[in-house]
């Protein structure tokens, strides 16, 4: 017996009984015995809860959870108690895909209610109801900018954009067979406007994508590049961490086609790289080129206002081969999250939280070109991340400080890291970080 | 029963053409309508659009399915109903009426390798 | 479930002034936000809620109550695999040691996570009879693009670049031909026997020097185990093709026969299905993906590696066929599979198929009665049924007689989760019901008379099954209201 299997010996009598077996072996009798497993997997015998929560302890012992300056697309900034708790809900978390709207107004509801909140953030005018995370949403930008065209497969992406959504982003296209071009930045770590512009003027582009703080941090002005874009019929994606957007310019102020990235930053847990969950909202002429799920309102038979997942038609398991995407996942437990976490902050939360970000990114900035051991790498204004030359290695810089519980940031070369803060980070932190690195 | 009608080509991938002098109206037959159920969008070509026999031109939605439309014809768009940009249903209500697109023929010999009313609604059976 | 309906939405909670968050004061003086320049900054309103935490709180359990979910009742929901959900396993994954680490942290500090990778990466490898997997991979559907990726990779590496169409059965999950797509690939279907499985002599034309490969399920998706396995597998190996397997139906297989036994070169598994973590509204899954020896090398990056001290290391290796995910995939989708693997161990694990194929089993017989059964024989882990059968009315297809869309709706009213319906597409009523191994005989009995009292209401009153749901939080909807209407965000003032 096992604590998941509810089978008594009796119930499995009766059961093959019913079916006409003799035991449970026989109801494999159709697989070739050659194809069959001779004796047991190589695995552990099955352990008891308090042997599993001892294993647990013992690999938590070696990690350490260190005090984070580290952004690079994954920022810690504050989950309240709730959204775990009300996350915790098995009527939310033991339940899939709202196949059967009847019984799923509740995820219905929330993913319309994250569909509502990210287009508001972005300022687009649709939402889907989310991607795995930001670098994949990026990619599907990439894809859908292309099917958008009809004729064009050319897509530029601006070397500001992290190089880990980069290197997804091109793996995509390799495969997918999208002629994708990076463009060098700038010198001063911003995107390279006249080598878009020359580029662009070929007219054979169907998007271009940039990023806003971009992977350096910077807070970049686009004025004037969504309408040089439309006058070369190329569609413009703007990819920015969800939670900046409470703050700067959204990609629907700037005249993008498609806002993307990642909503981590919107009070989601770090936990190593994910769960995490990207966003993809655009413009109602698009919809129907856009990936993933989406939920829309309607009524019920008794004309009651209902949600239901709907413009199906685009979707992998009608159009198979000539669906927009194969995506099949909605990211319904972090909806959850996020639509839990703008609920409690709103306006003036969200505010706050790039307040403060900025207020502690741009003082730990301060304090460690006050040490004389940094320079700033790049001018332009940045928000709440930024990369400095150390006039010393990284690598150990960053080992020294993981000795003292800090986790200082993320290497770019020898000689530069990148560096961020958040509105979790306290004066006292950051003036211990800072004193760590003298 | 489908609806079929005398003097229409039709495609074995269920949309008819029309012919009236060099040009072709195309559309979806009753038979396909009446398949998908109620159409909620129709995808159209651009005019100015270069569409060849055999070829997609364009799709069908209704909420649960999609079906793409095989042009029978080869040739220029040169003109697509608008009327179903906000009205697909009226696809449901006459689908000879309301054909999708209009195109000007490259060659209209083509039309002789598609079914006439008779075997099309045999093949509808 | 309350059947007190509740159908705000928190915009229409929000009251002007009141805030549900509390965030440290700024001790450090320094400018805020709007040091930056005018030109950068957000004009336009932004019309977030504004609740106080009770509020918030009140609104998400009130929506919860209206959810049904593997918690509230049995979820025969077919290829997806509605098991139980165990809650150490939720708990191991809460753990601030894990919960905290930021993944561009230094491998040193680490360790316990990596530990973690890397033997759920071992045992998984184990269990479908790999060489090796990656965990990277965020879902079912992304697990079969990296697969499929791998697959090109490593044609592309011998210079065979003609390679460029992969057999995908008639029968096979949307995501088959839609990641095919996506990878560059073209498809051509193979089709299905009247016995539901892959026709050999239908895919032996198609097979030549532009093949990649070809994807299967094992069982497919009516729930066969495909017994011609070796020789397609063979076939389509001697033609330089790689065959992969779908691990959305890995469940009844575990303990059994494992994926790479069968011949299969390359997998994904849906840890969110065989290995129990919670489903989540549709997501976050995961969906790790496993190649036989060869092919390890061409796994995406970042790779976690095993040093020789018995450390571990991250890697960036340059076979690889380039990344999928920045980082580890869904790590604590990760930390979930491993708690449960460690829960079943090498019993368990033998125990769960088992039990699954005859819960199916179970139900198949007992319902074949009053549901067309197409295909007789024994079933793995789920079964298909063609509507009811003809004395139930099963044989029209008029707007007056129940079809399969009704049958589901009625289950709901019964206190369960309807089946998958018109999947696959092979049958025109297709309703295709997977139990799990952790359903009691009890659950299935309960089902089995729901079932048959559907069909016997079908016969007796066909327009009160037509008008159902009845008792649930809401009744049957538009849906092409809600297409026509299009109104995908809350409409503010």
């Amino acid at each position: 017996m096992h604590r998941y299997f509810p089978h008594t010996d009796s119930d499995i009598a009766e059961m093959l009984k019913a079916v006409g077996l003799q035991k449970l072996e026989d109801l494999y009798a159709e697989v070739p015995e050659e194809l069959k497993l001779s004796g047991e997997l190589k695995l552990p015998e099955s352990k008891s809860e308090a042997e599993i929560r001892k294993i647990f302890e013992e690999l938590a012992a070696h990690n350490k959870p260190l005090t984070c300056f580290a952004g690079a697309g994954a920022y810690d900034h504050y989950t309240p108690s709730l959204i775990p708790y009300i996350a915790s809900r098995s009527e939310f978390s033991t339940s899939y895909t709202p196949y059967q709207a009847e019984i799923s107004q509740g995820t219905l509801m929330y993913i319309f209610e994250y569909q509502t909140l990210m287009a508001e953030l972005t300022g687009m005018e649709v939402s889907n109801a989310s991607m795995y995370d930001g670098s994949t949403a990026t990619a599907e930008a990439m894809m859908m900018a292309c099917a958008a065209s009809k004729k064009r497969n050319k897509v530029l992406m601006s070397a500001t954009l992290n190089p880990r959504v980069k290197d997804v982003v091109k793996t995509y296209a390799h495969f997918h067979g999208v002629d994708l071009e990076e463009v060098d930045a700038a010198s001063n770590g911003l995107i390279n406007r006249e080598a878009i512009s020359s580029k662009l003027s070929a007219d054979d582009v169907a998007g271009l994508i940039v990023s806003q703080p971009n992977f350096f941090g910077l807070v970049e002005d686009f004025s004037g590049l969504a309408d040089e874009c439309h006058a070369h019929k190329t569609l413009l994606t703007i990819n920015s961490p969800a939670s900046t957007l409470g703050a700067l310019k959204s990609p629907g102020e700037w005249g993008a086609d498609i806002a993307c990235g990642d909503a981590q930053s919107l009070g989601l847990p770090l936990n190593y790289g994910g769960p995490y969950i990207g966003y993809l909202c655009t413009s109602n002429s698009l919809i129907r080129k856009m990936p993933g799920r989406i939920v829309g309102q309607t009524v019920d038979a008794e004309g009651k206002r209902t949600f239901v997942l709907t413009m199906q038609a685009r979707e992998q398991h009608i159009r198979r081969e000539k669906a927009t995407s194969n995506i099949c996942t909605s990211q319904g437990m972090m909806c959850l999250y996020v639509a839990a976490y703008l609920s409690l902050m709103g306006p003036k939360g969200l505010r706050e939280v790039n307040d403060n970000s900025f207020k502690a990114a741009h003082y730990l900035c301060k304090k460690l070109l006050q040490t004389g051991r940094f320079k700033l790498v790049f001018d332009a204004p940045f928000f709440n991340e930024f990369c400095l030359e150390y006039s010393g290695d990284v690598d150990g810089l960053i080992k020294k400080c993981a000795q003292e519980g800090v986790l200082a940031g993320v290497k770019i070369d020898d000689h530069k890291i990148l560096i961020a803060a958040t509105e979790k980070r306290t004066k006292e932190e950051i003036d211990h970080f800072v004193e760590l690195t003298k | 029963m489908a609806k079929v009608i005398e003097g229409l080509y039709y495609s074995e991938s269920h949309e008819f053409v029309r012919i009236e002098g060099e040009f072709g109206f195309v559309g979806i037959t009753d038979y396909a309508q009446n398949q998908l159920g109620n159409v909620v969008y129709v995808d159209m070509p651009e005019v100015d659009d270069e569409v060849t026999a055999g070829e997609e031109f364009g799709a069908v939605e209704s909420v649960k399915a999609a079906s793409d439309l095989i042009s029978p014809v080869s040739g220029t768009v040169v003109e697509v109903n608008e009327a179903l940009e906000d009205e697909p249903e009226l696809i449901n209500k006459d689908a000879f009426e309301n054909w999708v697109m209009k195109v000007k023929l490259s060659d209209p010999s083509e039309v002789e390798s598609l079914m006439d009313a008779a075997s099309y609604e045999k093949t509808c059976e | 479930m309350n059947n007190v309906y509740y159908g705000k939405l928190i915009f229409e909670l929000s009251r002007p002034g009141r805030i549900g968050y509390s965030i440290p004061k700024d001790h450090t003086g320094e400018e805020g936000f709007a040091a930056l320049p005018d030109s950068v900054l957000r004009k336009s309103p932004l019309r977030l809620p504004e609740a106080d935490e009770q509020t918030v709180a009140r609104h998400y359990t009130n929506m919860s109550n209206n959810n049904f979910g593997v918690d509230t009742g049995f979820y025969p929901l077919g290829s997806c695999t509605m098991k139980y959900n165990p809650k150490i396993n939720e708990e191991m994954a809460s753990l601030p040691a894990f919960t905290q680490l930021h993944p561009a942290q230094p491998a040193s500090t680490a360790q316990g996570a990596l530990a973690l990778y890397y033997e759920t990466q071992r045992a998984l490898s184990e269990v479908a009879g790999m060489e090796a997997f990656t965990l990277n991979p965020f879902a079912g559907a992304h697990g079969e693009l990296t697969g499929l990726m791998v697959i090109r990779t490593y044609h592309e590496r011998r210079g065979d670049t003609k390679r460029t169409k992969i057999i995908v059965p008639d029968s096979a999950h949307g995501t088959n031909p839609a990641s095919a797509a996506v990878c560059g690939l073209q498809i051509v279907e193979v089709k299905s026997t009247p016995q539901g499985t892959v026709d050999v002599e239908d895919l032996k034309p198609l097979l030549g020097d532009d093949i990649a490969g070809m994807m299967m399920t094992n069982p497919n998706t009516l729930g066969i185990f495909e017994t011609k396995i070796p020789e397609i597998a063979k076939l389509v190996h001697e033609c330089g093709g790689l065959m992969y397997y779908d691990g959305a139906n890995l469940n009844p297989m575990l303990g059994v026969c494992r994926p790479g036994d069968m011949g299969f070169d390359v997998m994904h598994i849906n840890l969110h299905k065989t290995f129990s973590t919670p489903h989540g509204g549709g997501g976050p899954g995961s969906g790790p993906v496993g190649v036989r020896k060869g092919l390890e090398d061409y796994l995406p990056n970042p790779q976690v590696v095993k040093k020789s001290d018995g450390t571990f290391a991250i890697e960036y290796g340059n076979e690889a066929l380039g990344s999928v995910s920045p980082h580890f995939g869904n790590y604590a989708i990760i930390i979930r599979a491993y708690a449960y693997l460690l829960s079943l161990g090498r019993d368990g694990i033998a125990r769960a198929g088992k039990l699954a194929v005859l819960n199916a089993n179970y139900i198949k017989e007992a319902l074949k009665s009053h549901y067309l059964l197409p295909i007789e024989g024994l079933c793995k882990h789920e079964f298909v049924f063609d509507g009811l059968r003809p004395e139930y009315g099963g044989d029209h297809h008029d707007d007056a007689h129940v079809t399969t869309l009704d049958v589901a709706k009625r289950l709901l009213d019964y206190g369960f989760h309807a089946p998958t319906i018109y999947f696959p597409l092979l049958f025109h009523e297709a309703l295709m019901i997977e139990p799990t191994e952790t359903e009691s005989k009890d659950t299935l009995d309960d089902f089995i008379t729901v079932m048959k009292k559907i069909a016997e209401e079908a016969k007796s009153d066909p327009a009160f099954v037509k008008a159902s749901p009845h008792s649930t939080p809401v009744r049957r909807l538009d849906d092409v209201r809600a297409v026509k209407d299009a109104i995908f965000r809350f409409q503010f003032d």
